[in-house]
């Protein structure tokens, strides 16, 4: 062991149905070699759940903290106890003997919490479990720890109590525990009240097409349920109008998407229509769409639609200094605090683009596929990118790259000049041809 | 519109005499100029008449959304959509087991193929032009598309009956007439659609051949009658009226060998073609509604046979005896195999729809399921000036003009519209039919009124030259003095009545557009109302429901609800029913009347015996929406008693009367569909003012506030109330 742990502090915020922890770690070396990495360990039903982690030096204080990037990938050790999932976190310089460094680690955890009663009716509040461990589980030593984990309300069922623990508030907190030797784990279990909305996608399929004539459309299908307590028994209509806090407490009906700016020709409907619930608003930095399913959503409900909007092609198609040209757009889900369990993004380029690649700053399925559309002969190459357990923090640019001729673009003119023309050389032989036997 | 050619041919007149000292090539050439004017105008007013008739359907379109209106409409797109997907082989050979469950529905052999097949040729030719739409695009827009080709019919049908400017007159009158666009405004994807556009072909064709004596014409007007045949049930108007036409020129006097070509070709050969639809089969030969068509038929092989032996035999009296023994054993062979025919079963009677077109009062008596139809209602004399407008007038003067000038064309479009007209009284959906015969007659008098005041305008101008020619002489100064007095009242009065012929035309214009602005042009599925502050609020609450369902219970759910919901159930919710439009089976549908008839005990016998998982209500009492089930419910029980005696109408009325209240019968008070539709609905204030529990459909405070469903459950109820969803709980366990 090169490496301890000198003071460690974890923040878990249990206020959406997202998990988000912030991890406080100053990290020793001490060894006698330079140290250029270091592990981050997660326990197995963690790390399933896992949609992102990152994490950040830190250097200065106070009024003048400096954060940087540092490279964190996931990783496998052979002789890791009782499955534990590691991501290794490689140091902008190796840390020498005797040093200390710095660092603050984000990460989000997706279905986490675990509703008990696993069924409720309309009347009732969603209870859940979220299950954690009192004590960071790490490769290395820690000498001082503290956790404090957040809940939505003032209503906790019950928690585990590892001395000293104590609860005040919206806040529990474990700890300070000194001393504990590598891999120590602790079970805790908290039970508490969350309705916040439990909005899942299940699958979103993101297409974005471009056109070369001064436009990008884009088109989302999305799959969404409620991913909390299952809906039981009967739904009221009386009571959800007249005590909407108490008979639906659990229940969400309003939904928010961010959208790009100067977004046009925005649509909002399902497979059997148009749905009229929903409003846009529009600015120059972004544009904000506010939109209800066609019914609220209880635990186990589901719905099914799609948004579409078009946004001028200056804004994110460019040409790179090579001469292939480029679309630069964010990656992600516009709905804001959801996760994406499947996320499919489908770049159509325009026909006779060649040579697509993509570049991401995380690891994604690609493959290439055909689509035909209005006026097309060989079809459109489609780069389609997938991604499981999406969460917001992924709603970063990503880039798509390809050559293109602009000799092309004159295939649709061409093409309806040519059918014009002939409809009009059919005009003038049907007029000019005489197909009587005798003469007139 | 007539009017606008006519001052070519003046202009034309009037330089004539010049062209007398010009060289040949000039006379020649300006004639010819002026057809090429007159093509151009042609040509141009029945283009814009083309794209008048589309975008007059479009209302719909633009103020909700591109989408299928009504209940019928969504089993055709179901169906579309089907074929689209599977080809046409796996369509013709469909089990529907989504539908009359637990009977299922053979598609392929029960309904018309012709509306389906056409929106999928469209389909499928803009796909292979490399027009990727949807096909939910195409049913919509197949209506339009329809009347503008109907337009182009009507326009040649004119032509053939009288002249180029009634063809005119007539394509613009039916581009914008309420009674045609009721049936075809965009998203009213239904047989009408493309059978008025086929029954107007077929009659122009048929006249044509008429005409002409040409088979190729009758060969088109026997396809003609096919796509008619494929696309909608109301192809035996054609197959009857056709006959009597002929029939009524025989008895007339009017026997030719054109006639003979002209009905034989069509009749053999659409009786051919048309048992290739499943769904008519061998109606031909063995339907009662069928056998006028036949028995005219032979009747011209009669008359044929005796023509032939008039020309053979030259003795007049002897001919006599011959045309006495034919006649009288062509009816007698007749009379028997008619009797014959009826009596062993193989002609079937006629059909109760059909009955009930002849005795408006059969329906009622007998056959509830028709009766219960809105629009199988006799027609109200406001209906007929609703969608006609000054078309009532025009259309008596047409008959004057027509019996001024009887030729067999003219003789037929006569009797089109009164028969027609009949029809329409007697059942107000059959106003449609009557419409193509409406416009055309009316045509008529519009062009022959707006030619005769216009050839008054070109009288002057002869006078005027004579008069000139004879003032040389100075013994006739007197005479031209007398002529020019008389000629500015004529004149005067002949452009009095062209403005007047005008303003009349440019109003029926002006109604056309509001009616179809305000009247035709509502989805039905969603709703829409104004808000305090007139702000328009969208009822959605159909396809909230239909989705509720879609999405959120088993994929094999049985839903029962009355039948007007059963079409938008298996489309939008993608559910199974127990009954839906189809309404061929009068006792399943008689069962569901008889399940929400009964008490709750009853009725859940009832639902268990079908597998009911959810009811589905539609409830209008918040929103005073009337078209729900509560008004709907006496129909559920007259059809459900006609069936089931136990079920009897007297329990649910209180002295004769309907009522929901607190004197409402103890029967109506606890039957199922009034314990769904009521539901916890008196724990509501609906209105400021009124009590809770208070209906606004109604308008009454219901009788019955404190129900309690002891079987059935609230799964889903809409924002607006409107549709109510239960779910059927398993039967409990007793011990």
């Amino acid at each position: 062991q090169d490496l301890q742990i000198v003071n460690a502090e974890r923040r878990i915020d249990l206020s959406s149905h997202i998990v988000k922890a912030f991890l406080t770690l100053k990290v020793e070396n001490i060894g006698k070699d330079p140290a250029a990495e270091m592990l981050l360990a997660f326990p197995p039903t963690q790390i399933k759940n896992l949609a992102m982690v990152q994490a950040l030096a830190t250097t200065g204080k106070k009024k003048k903290k400096t954060y940087l990037p540092l490279d964190v990938k996931p990783t496998e050790q052979p002789d890791a106890p009782n499955d534990t999932g590691y991501y290794r976190v490689t140091f902008i310089s190796p840390l020498g003997p005797g040093e200390t460094v710095s660092l603050e680690v984000l990460y989000i955890l997706t279905h986490s919490l675990e509703p008990f009663p696993v069924e409720i009716t309309q009347s009732e509040s969603q209870l859940v479990y979220y299950h954690d461990s009192a004590v960071i589980l790490s490769p290395y030593h820690v000498k001082q720890q503290t956790t404090f984990i957040k809940t939505p309300s003032t209503r906790v069922e019950s928690f585990t109590s590892i001395e000293p623990a104590n609860r005040a508030g919206k806040e529990i907190k474990y700890g300070p525990y000194e001393n504990r030797a590598s891999y120590s784990y602790t079970p805790v279990i908290i039970h508490f009240e969350n309705n916040s909305p439990f909005a899942v996608v299940e699958e979103l399929v993101r297409e974005i097409e471009i056109s070369h004539w001064g436009s990008l459309q884009i088109t989302e299908n999305y799959r969404l349920t409620h991913g909390g307590a299952r809906h039981k028994g009967v739904f009221s209509r009386v009571d959800y109008q007249s005590k909407r806090s108490v008979s639906g407490a659990s229940s969400f009906n309003a939904l928010l998407a961010v959208l790009p700016p100067r977004v046009n020709s925005v649509y909002y409907r399902d497979e059997i229509g148009n749905i009229s619930t929903s409003h846009l608003r529009t600015g120059f930095r972004k544009s904000e769409l506010e939109f209800e399913p066609r019914y609220p959503l209880f635990g186990g409900w589901s719905a099914t639609f799609i948004i579409g909007y078009r946004v001028p092609l200056e804004d994110y198609l460019f040409e790179a200094s090579d001469g292939r040209r480029y679309l630069n757009f964010t990656f992600g889900c516009p709905l804001v605090e959801t996760i994406v369990n499947k996320l499919t993004i489908k770049v159509v380029l325009p026909e006779g683009s060649k040579d697509p690649s993509a570049v991401l700053p995380f690891t994604v399925n690609q493959e290439l596929q055909v689509k035909y559309s209005y006026l097309d002969i060989v079809g459109r190459t489609v780069v389609v990118l997938q991604k499981d357990n999406v969460v917001p923090t992924h709603n970063v640019p990503f880039q798509v790259y390809y050559t293109f001729k602009p000799i092309y673009m004159l295939a649709e003119p061409f093409m309806l000049v040519s059918a014009f023309f002939l409809v009009f050389v059919a005009s003038l032989a049907y007029v000019h041809i005489d197909l009587n036997i005798v003469r007139k | 519109m007539g009017g606008k050619s006519e001052p070519a041919k003046s202009e034309s007149m009037a330089t004539k005499p010049d062209l007398l000292n010009t060289s040949f090539f000039s006379f020649k050439s300006l004639k010819l100029k002026t057809k090429q004017q007159e093509l151009l105008l042609r040509i141009s007013i029945l283009g814009l008449v083309y794209i008048l008739a589309f975008i007059a359907r479009l209302f719909s379109v633009l103020r909700y959304e591109s989408m299928i209106h009504e209940f019928d409409p969504y089993f055709n797109y179901r169906t579309t959509l089907f074929l689209t997907e599977k080809g046409f082989y796996e369509f013709w050979n469909w089990f529907d087991s989504e539908s009359w469950y637990p009977l299922g529905r053979i598609i392929g052999g029960t309904l018309y193929p012709g509306l389906m097949v056409t929106a999928a040729l469209i389909y499928w030719t803009l796909r292979f032009l490399r027009f990727f739409v949807h096909i939910r695009e195409v049913c919509v827009l197949t209506a339009p598309f329809f009347a503008s080709n109907t337009t182009l019919v009507a326009y040649f049908f004119g032509k053939e009956l009288w002249d180029t400017g009634a063809g005119l007159v007539a394509a613009v009158l039916i581009a914008i007439c309420p009674g045609y666009i009721s049936r075809s405004v965009a998203g009213s994807y239904d047989n009408e659609a493309v059978a008025i556009f086929a029954l107007l072909l077929t009659f122009y064709l048929f006249v044509k051949a008429v005409n002409t004596g040409s088979l190729a014409w009758a060969l088109a007007s026997a396809f003609g009658y096919f796509y008619m045949v494929s696309a909608w049930g109301g192809y035996v108007f054609i197959i009857n009226l056709v006959p009597l036409y002929v029939l009524v020129l025989l008895i007339t006097g009017r026997y030719s060998m054109r006639l003979y070509i002209a009905y034989n070709c069509m009749y053999i050969l659409g009786m051919l073609l048309a048992m290739q639809i499943r769904f008519v089969g061998f109606q031909h030969v063995q339907s009662g509604e069928h056998m006028g068509a036949m028995g005219v038929f032979l009747l011209m092989q009669v008359f044929y046979f005796l023509d032939w032996v008039k020309y053979q035999l030259n003795d007049t009296k002897l001919f006599q005896t011959f045309l006495r023994i034919t006649v009288t054993s062509a009816i007698l062979v007749g009379g028997v195999a008619v009797g014959v025919g009826t009596a062993s079963g193989y002609i079937s009677p006629w059909t109760g729809r059909f009955y009930s077109l002849l005795d408006p009062t059969y329906a009622k008596d007998h056959i509830p399921i028709i009766a219960s139809v809105s629009e199988h209602q006799p027609t109200a004399w406001s209906s007929f000036m609703f969608d006609y407008h000054i078309l009532l007038f025009l259309f008596p003067a047409g008959l004057y003009f027509c019996f001024k000038r009887l030729t067999d064309a003219t003789i037929f479009i006569v009797m089109y519209g009164l028969t027609s007209l009949y029809f329409a009284g007697v059942m107000v959906r059959l106003i449609l039919v009557a419409t193509p015969a409406v416009c055309l007659i009316s045509a008529i008098a519009v062009s022959a009124t707006i030619k005769n005041l216009t050839s008054l305008l070109r009288t002057k101008q002869k006078v005027s030259q004579t008069g000139s020619t004879k003032g040389a002489g100075s013994s006739k100064a007197s005479s031209k003095v007398t002529l020019d007095q008389s000629q500015p009242f004529q004149k005067n009065g002949a452009i009095a009545l062209l403005v007047g012929v005008f303003y009349l035309l440019s109003r029926y214009a002006i109604h056309c557009t509001w009616v179809t602005a305000e009247a035709y042009s509502s989805p039905s599925i969603v709703l829409a109302a104004r808000g305090a502050h007139g702000n328009r609020i969208i009822f959605d609450d159909y396809r909230e429901a239909y989705y509720w369902l879609r999405q959120n219970t088993a994929t094999d759910a049985k839903i029962m609800s009355w039948w007007d919901y059963g079409y938008q159930i298996t489309a939008m919710g993608n559910r199974t029913v127990i009954v839906d439009n189809n309404t061929w089976n009068n006792t399943h549908i008689a069962t569901v009347g008889r399940a929400m008839s009964s008490y709750e005990d009853d009725a859940y016998d009832i639902m268990r015996s079908l597998d009911v998982n959810y009811v589905l209500v539609v409830f209008g009492g918040v929103t005073g929406y009337s078209s729900d089930d509560i008004n709907k419910f006496l129909w559920m029980v007259r059809i459900g008693g006609g069936v089931f005696p136990v079920i009897k109408e007297p329990d649910y009325l209180v002295n004769g009367e309907f009522r929901v209240d607190k004197g409402a019968s103890p029967k109506m008070l606890n039957c199922l569909m009034y314990k769904l539709c009521y539901y916890r609905f008196g724990e509501l204030t609906t209105e400021y003012g009124k009590p809770p529990g208070y209906d606004r459909a109604r308008g009454v405070e219901i009788g019955n506030k404190d129900i309690k469903l002891e079987h059935l459950e609230e799964a889903y109820t809409t924002s607006n109330w409107i549709v109510r969803i239960y779910r059927v709980k398993p039967p409990t366990n007793r011990l």
